[in-house]
This record gives C-alpha cells, sequence and structure tokens, in this order.
C-alpha cells in the first residue's frame, strides 16, 4: 500500500459579497477532484504554473486548509476527517519546508528555539539538554556549524536558512517531508546545493518527499513520479524519465518544449509548441477539459465532457480524450491555437558564423584527441570528429559556408592553428568538408518535413535509460 | 562602432570611508541588431550597471565612474534634461516586474499614449490610434478594450507585454530588459521571450539583456558577458561560452543546473559557499574563495581579462578551466546525434 495517498481531493475556496451578511456568490475551485499515490521512500513531483492549485494541495495534505471533500490517507488513516487535536500530533508526521526561507523563521526566536519548539510540543526528547544534542546532530546533517544554536535567521545567507527550514522538518522525524518551492528563491549556485542534500537525507534516512515546484529541471532531477497539474487537476503523471522523453498531455508538451535549456545548440534544434493567452480564471475554470481553451489539438468533444485521468503506459496516466490520435498524428496541430517555432533558427548570417566558428575550434579539439588514440591517417580523422561530435553544427554551418565559402574557413583554421598545434592537417582539410555538407543542409533542415524536437527526445530518453540501467 | 560602448564602468554607493562598489569596472560593447547578455547572481551589479545607464540611480550616495558611450555621447555625464530625452525615444528599459512597474491607478492607454506625446507630438486620436497598435504589435489581443482597462484587470503576461509596447513605443535603437521573464511563467516566458526575438529580428534594435537564466540565454543573446561581485569575469560568444566555459565560475555555474535534457540519477556540483565568501577584488580573485582551483597566484592582485584560447573569448582568470562541461558535452553529443537522425528520418 501507499504511504501516502489522496482520493478525489477538492479545495474550493468561497468567494463572499456582501456588507453586513455574507453571501457565498461562487468557488474558486484551486483543487478539483485530485487523485494520486505517493509510495515511500520516493519523491513525487507537482509541477505546474502559478495559480494551478500545486501549493493548495501540498497545504491541504497538512491541512493547513480544509479539504472540501476527498481523502488524504497517510498510512491508513484518513486525515481529512480527523478531529483537529489528532491532526495536530499527526502532523509529526508529516512536516513542510516552505518556499520562502526568511519569511517562515521567526525573526525573534534564535535557531535552538525555532527547531525545540516542535520536539518540545510532540513529546520529543527529555529535556531540553537531550533536545540540544539531537539538534547539533541534524544541524550537522543538514551541513550547519553547532555554534548556529544561538544565532538568529538575519545571521544566515539563503541557502543556509533553507537548510535551518529543512532541520526543521526532520527533527521531528517525518515520514512525509511537502516541499513547496525549496529552492526557487535561492540563487542558481546555491540551488544545487540544496538539492543535493534533500537527495542525501532522502538516501540517509529513507524518506518521502512531495516536492511542489515550478521549475520542471529541478522537479525531474529528484523525483521519481511526476505529476502535470493545471487548473487545479492532474493532467498528466509518470515517472520523471518517462514524462520528458514522451510528454502526452498537450499541456505538458507545450510546457516542456517551452523551458530553455542552457545550451545554445539544443535550443537552436528545438521546436518549441508556444501557446497562445493565459490560464483561465479557476473561479470560473472552462467546461470540459480545462486545457481546451488554449490546446492547439482541441475537438468540439473537449469542450464538453471533461477528460479523466487514464492509464496509457506503465504508470503514465494522461487525461485526455485524444493522446492516440495526437500519437498516430491523426490529429494535426491548429496553428490558430498555437504558433510552432520550428527548430533552426539560425538565418542571421552572425550567428552562423558564430556556429562555423565554435565547430571549428571544437573540430581542432576532437581532431587533437583522435590524433593521440592514433586510429585512421590524418586526411580522415577531422572527418570523423566532426560527422560524430558536430553533426549539428554541421547543419548550420552549411549554409555559412556555401554563402561565402572563404570565411568560415579562414575561421576554423585560425583557430585550429591557435588551439591544436599538434594538428595542423586538421586547419587545411576544414574547407573541402565545411564545404560539402552545403549541399545536403537545405533539405536537411525543412521544418516542415518532421517534428525533430519529438524524435528527439525520445531517443535521448532512449540513451538517458540505458545508460542508467 | 558600437552603438554602446561601456568602459570602465564603475558604481558606488556608500558615504566616504564606507564605500562599496556594486560594480566595479564592467567593459562591454552592443551593436546594432545584437543581443548582449549580463548574467549572474543576485548581487553581482548586473541590474544596477542597467540602473546607471539609464541614468536612474539617486544622485546622492551613488559615485558613478568610466564612461557609457551611446552613439558617441557619454550616458553618465549628460545632463538631467537631455537624458530624458534620450529615454524613451532612443533607449528604452524593461523592468523585472510589470505591476510595480506600471502605474496602477492609470488606465494603460494613457500610460502608453503619455509617451507618444512627450517624444513623438501625437496627440488625441492619433496617439490613441498608434497606442492601439503597439498593443497589437505585441500579441495583445483586443487592444482597443485593453486601452481603457487598469494594470491590475490585465495578467502578468500581458502586463509584460504592455511595458514592452511602452518601450518600444519610439523606436528605441537600445532596449535594456532587465530580467524580462522572472516573474512570468515558462509558458509566457516562451511568448516574451519570442516577441523580444522578433524585435530584434524586424526592426534591428539593440537589446541588453540582464537575467540569471542561462537557458534564456543561451536561446536568446549573441555575446554573453559573466559577472561575478562587479566584473565581468568571462566574455565570449555564447556557441563558444556553452561550449568552453572557461573561468571557474561560469564552468561551476553550467555544471551546477539540473536540465531537462541531461540523464538522471547524478548528483548535481554546486559551487561551494555562497555569494558572501569573497574577497575584495583588489587583494586578489573575489571568486577564489568558492574556487576548486585556486592557486597562491589568484591571491596576488586583480586578474586581467585575458584571451587564452580562442579570440574574442575574454576571461579573467589565472588558471582558466580547459575541460569542458561535463554534462553538457555528454549531452550535447547525444542531442545533436539524435536530431540529425530524427531529420533524416
Amino acid at each position: 500500500m501507499s504511504l501516502l495517498e489522496l482520493n478525489d481531493v477538492k479545495v474550493h475556496f468561497p468567494i463572499k459579497k456582501g456588507l453586513f451578511v455574507d453571501r457565498t456568490v461562487g468557488y474558486v475551485y484551486a483543487v478539483d477532484g485530485i487523485s494520486l499515490k505517493v509510495e515511500a521512500g520516493q519523491t513525487y513531483g507537482l509541477v505546474g504554473e502559478s495559480g494551478c492549485g500545486k501549493t493548495t494541495l501540498g497545504r491541504a495534505v497538512l491541512r493547513l486548509v480544509d479539504i472540501t471533500s476527498g481523502e488524504v490517507v497517510l498510512d491508513g488513516t484518513d486525515l481529512a476527517s480527523l478531529p483537529d487535536k489528532d491532526m495536530r500530533t499527526m502532523r509529526r508526521r508529516l512536516q513542510m519546508v516552505f518556499q520562502d526561507p526568511l519569511g517562515s523563521l521567526n525573526p525573534r526566536q534564535n535557531i535552538e528555539s525555532i527547531l525545540s519548539e516542535g520536539m518540545a510540543a510532540h513529546g520529543i526528547g527529555a529535556n531540553q539538554e537531550e533536545r540540544r544534542e539531537k539538534i547539533r546532530a541534524i544541524l550537522a546533517k543538514v551541513g550547519l556549524p553547532s555554534n548556529a544554536l544561538s544565532r538568529y535567521p538575519h545571521e544566515f545567507s539563503g541557502g543556509q536558512r533553507q537548510r535551518i527550514g529543512i532541520a526543521r522538518a526532520l527533527v521531528l522525524e517525518p515520514d512525509v517531508i511537502i516541499c513547496d518551492e525549496p529552492v526557487s528563491a535561492l540563487d542558481v549556485s546555491i540551488q544545487a546545493q540544496v538539492v543535493n542534500l534533500l537527495d542525501e537525507l532522502q538516501e540517509e534516512l529513507g524518506l518521502t518527499y512531495v516536492v511542489i515546484a515550478h521549475d520542471l529541471a529541478v522537479v525531474r532531477h529528484i523525483s521519481d513520479v511526476i505529476g502535470v497539474m493545471y487548473l487545479g487537476s492532474l493532467v498528466e503523471e509518470a515517472p520523471s524519465d518517462d514524462l520528458y522523453a514522451a510528454p502526452k498531455h498537450p499541456y505538458t508538451k507545450a510546457l516542456m518544449s517551452a523551458v530553455p535549456i542552457p545550451d545554445p545548440t539544443v535550443e537552436e534544434a528545438r521546436e518549441r509548441i508556444l501557446l497562445t493567452g493565459d490560464l483561465p480564471s479557476p473561479a470560473n475554470p472552462p467546461s470540459g477539459c480545462r486545457f481546451h481553451t488554449r490546446c492547439p489539438w482541441a475537438q468540439p468533444k473537449c469542450k464538453e465532457e471533461r477528460p479523466q485521468l487514464r492509464e496509457v503506459g506503465e504508470g503514465h496516466r494522461v487525461a485526455c480524450h485524444f493522446v492516440e490520435d495526437i500519437e498516430s498524428g491523426l490529429l494535426q496541430i491548429g496553428t490558430e491555437r498555437a504558433a510552432v517555432v520550428p527548430a533552426a533558427r539560425t538565418e542571421q548570417d552572425a550567428v552562423e558564423e558564430a556556429v562555423a566558428k565554435s565547430a571549428g575550434t571544437k573540430a581542432a579539439l576532437e581532431a587533437e584527441d583522435a590524433e593521440a588514440m592514433a586510429d585512421g591517417d590524418a586526411d580522415v580523422t577531422p572527418a570523423d570528429a566532426r560527422s560524430e561530435a558536430e553533426a549539428e553544427s554541421e547543419t548550420e554551418s552549411g549554409p555559412a559556408a556555401s554563402d561565402a565559402d572563404e570565411a568560415p574557413a579562414s575561421d576554423a583554421d585560425e583557430t585550429s592553428a591557435s588551439d591544436a598545434d599538434e594538428a595542423p592537417a586538421s586547419g587545411a582539410d576544414e574547407t573541402p568538408e565545411s564545404a560539402a555538407p552545403a549541399e545536403t543542409a537545405p533539405a536537411e533542415t525543412d521544418p516542415a518535413e518532421t517534428t525533430p524536437a519529438e524524435t528527439d527526445s525520445t531517443e535521448s530518453a532512449k540513451d538517458s535509460s540505458a545508460r542508467g540501467a | 562602432m558600437a552603438l554602446l560602448s561601456v568602459d570602465e564602468l564603475t558604481v558606488t554607493f556608500g558615504a566616504r570611508g564606507r564605500e562599496s562598489k556594486a560594480v566595479d569596472g564592467v567593459s562591454f560593447d552592443v551593436d546594432q541588431g545584437q543581443v548582449v547578455g549580463l548574467v549572474g547572481e543576485s548581487g553581482c551589479g548586473k541590474s544596477v550597471t542597467s540602473l546607471a545607464l539609464m541614468g536612474l540611480l539617486p544622485d546622492k550616495g551613488v559615485k558613478l565612474g568610466g564612461r557609457a558611450d551611446f552613439d558617441g555621447n557619454n550616458l553618465l555625464t549628460m545632463s538631467r534634461r537631455e537624458l530624458r530625452d534620450m529615454r524613451g525615444s532612443q533607449m528604452a528599459m524593461i523592468f523585472q516586474d510589470p505591476l510595480s512597474s506600471l502605474n496602477p491607478v492609470v488606465p494603460i492607454g494613457i500610460q502608453v499614449t503619455e509617451i507618444l506625446q512627450r517624444h513623438r507630438g501625437l496627440k488625441g486620436e492619433a496617439a490613441r490610434k498608434e497606442a492601439a497598435h503597439l498593443l497589437d504589435r505585441v500579441g495583445i489581443p483586443d487592444p482597443a478594450r485593453r486601452l481603457k482597462e487598469y494594470p491590475h484587470q490585465l495578467s502578468g503576461g500581458m502586463r509584460q507585454r504592455a511595458l514592452i509596447a511602452m518601450a518600444v513605443a519610439c523606436a528605441p535603437r537600445l532596449l535594456i530588459a532587465d530580467e524580462p521573464t522572472t516573474a512570468l511563467d515558462v509558458t509566457i516566458q516562451a511568448q516574451i521571450l519570442e516577441l523580444l526575438k522578433e524585435l530584434v529580428d524586424e526592426e534591428g534594435t539593440a537589446l541588453l539583456m540582464i537575467t540569471h537564466d542561462l537557458g534564456v540565454v543561451a536561446g536568446l543573446c549573441d555575446q554573453v558577458n559573466v559577472l561575478y561581485a562587479g566584473k565581468v569575469v568571462e566574455s565570449a560568444d555564447r556557441h563558444e561560452l556553452f561550449a568552453h566555459p572557461m573561468h571557474p565560475y561560469a564552468h561551476g555555474l553550467l555544471e551546477s543546473i539540473p536540465r531537462l535534457d541531461a540523464p538522471r540519477g547524478e548528483p548535481l556540483k554546486p559551487i561551494r559557499g555562497s555569494i558572501n565568501d569573497r574577497i575584495a577584488w583588489a587583494e586578489g580573485c573575489a571568486f577564489a574563495p568558492r574556487c576548486d582551483y585556486y592557486t597562491m597566484e589568484c591571491l596576488t592582485g586583480t586578474p586581467a581579462l585575458t584571451e587564452p584560447a580562442a579570440a574574442g573569448h575574454q576571461v579573467r582568470c589565472v588558471n582558466p578551466v580547459r575541460e569542458p562541461v561535463e554534462i553538457a558535452t555528454l549531452d550535447a553529443g547525444d542531442a545533436t546525434v539524435t536530431a540529425h537522425g530524427g531529420k533524416n528520418a
């Protein structure tokens, strides 16, 4: 049985009006029927844009907001129907790490007082001395010095404060920790430290996490299973490798393609689905499928009938009527709803030159390696190196080479000469090599021909799973 | 000549004796139609640089040094009057938080026409028409209705579009965008970035992009400057920078961010410590306390910007990293091969 199970959880906030008598005029459907299972020792990631209800769902699990209907089952106990008093003792097993580490720590309490408060409330440790010992051990675990005990939150940096927030959750020895945007307030270089810390703690203490975040790359990194939320409901749930490799729901597809990847080569080779418009108001959600107003594949049926989550692969659930049709290409993307930005947008000469230049540098480096390994003669090595590692750059440098045969060639000459004195041959060989792909390039970069982004991701995922195994 | 040429810009805050240098000798050029990125973490001086260029820093308690030549005129020594004529018409800025940079009690229409009146002398119906056209240009549906609405009635993405409409109202030659997408969701961010790309491509506007997001930089910027503690530590063409980051900080940043397309399961490689662990540039390399490669040489004064490998790839480090980013190369290799295969299929 799963450690934490949510059955059709709904959280509706009433909209009140009136001066003396509160009349309820409507509801904000923040969370609207979510069912999911979190296995012990696993990390469940919840992603979605702002306003999709992911934070409310996290708070509902802890009953920090009232659950309108549905069940939250932790280890066989339904939390939704638990009396407040019992819920309070239950919270020892369910802890939360908040987004804003400064806002969630009392500025007038020192660290010892912050961390021991919960322990005293739950009767952990016979006296303060015992608690202090325990806190010291936990602080060491999260990478804080033990002299932190007598200091105050403002004396710490953002990353350290988040460590305190994690320590506060850990001192109660919880089963499940709900992390609400644990790293989004931190600088990039600090994010990695906190993500690694969460990973290490899970391994060491066998913790179960529910991670709520909008940063897909972070969530994918730490989660085993990811649920994608849109306007209060789950639209897709899958093991995290699957979700990136083969997103099935139209919303997930658009979301994945919108996340920028810090690599210019990948960025240019990717196809994007640009959604038009914004998230509709959760107070007045669209009929039928919540996403139909923005879905590029929307059909009349989507407007009328709300799709339920259904299994389409192992552990892969999708709430869409037409997954199979979209997959098989039976349904084509409607361009009036979304702009598809094709891959390889490198028309500008400046960019092309840059690509050709970096290709030259890389080719020279590769040639160096190849030479060191001494397989093949000097005439073949640059070609090999290029075709293996620079296949993509080739297609882009192709047109540049045809425009001006001289320019990229001389660029490559310069860089390879300065970079790799041992491989003088590679510079000379560059000219025919970089000119050759120009003939094939136009045919390959036809955006209408295929959808490279999809084939891409499937294959790279195969690769990564192969590497994992 | 470059449209904007910043040379050894320094910005010092605070009274004598308790000064702190937020920007410590930053130099870069922005050409017509070029997108230049300033990347760094909070506190590295990237926003202060942009405010200094726009003349938006307060007069008191701030000392400016160096030069910033826009079209041959030094922005730092211009009179308020001259600057007022420049801002909006020649150069414009897009801010991070669209809600707090729009006046909440004035309808969008009036805020847009204000600029048209001030710089282009348009009035009445002509101004309103032009404003509607501008909103339409940045992709706001039903512009005539939106002109009458107040900022709180627009969604976040729409507000940012309105702000962009105001910035491009007089077809400025330089746009400065300070974290224009940080407050937005990813799908909206993609829309806004696409819009900025379009503007640059079609109008030939120069764009100075200030961001902490390396993913945004990878997709948009031609030239990238990485800032650390007020100085440029690495400057290169984006392809060169992402393929061969040479400063340990840039290298570390690229290794530390989780990538959507990288294999899972490997722990990330964070940079040690935090931005508070630094030494003054005068005494050595500010990054040395967090650096894995540091030697005693790093503590003997400010390292100079050099070009150790390729032309145009400047690095401020005595001991630059030679090996490429591990995750990135592994993956870029993969992606390129599969992308290629995909296109052939």
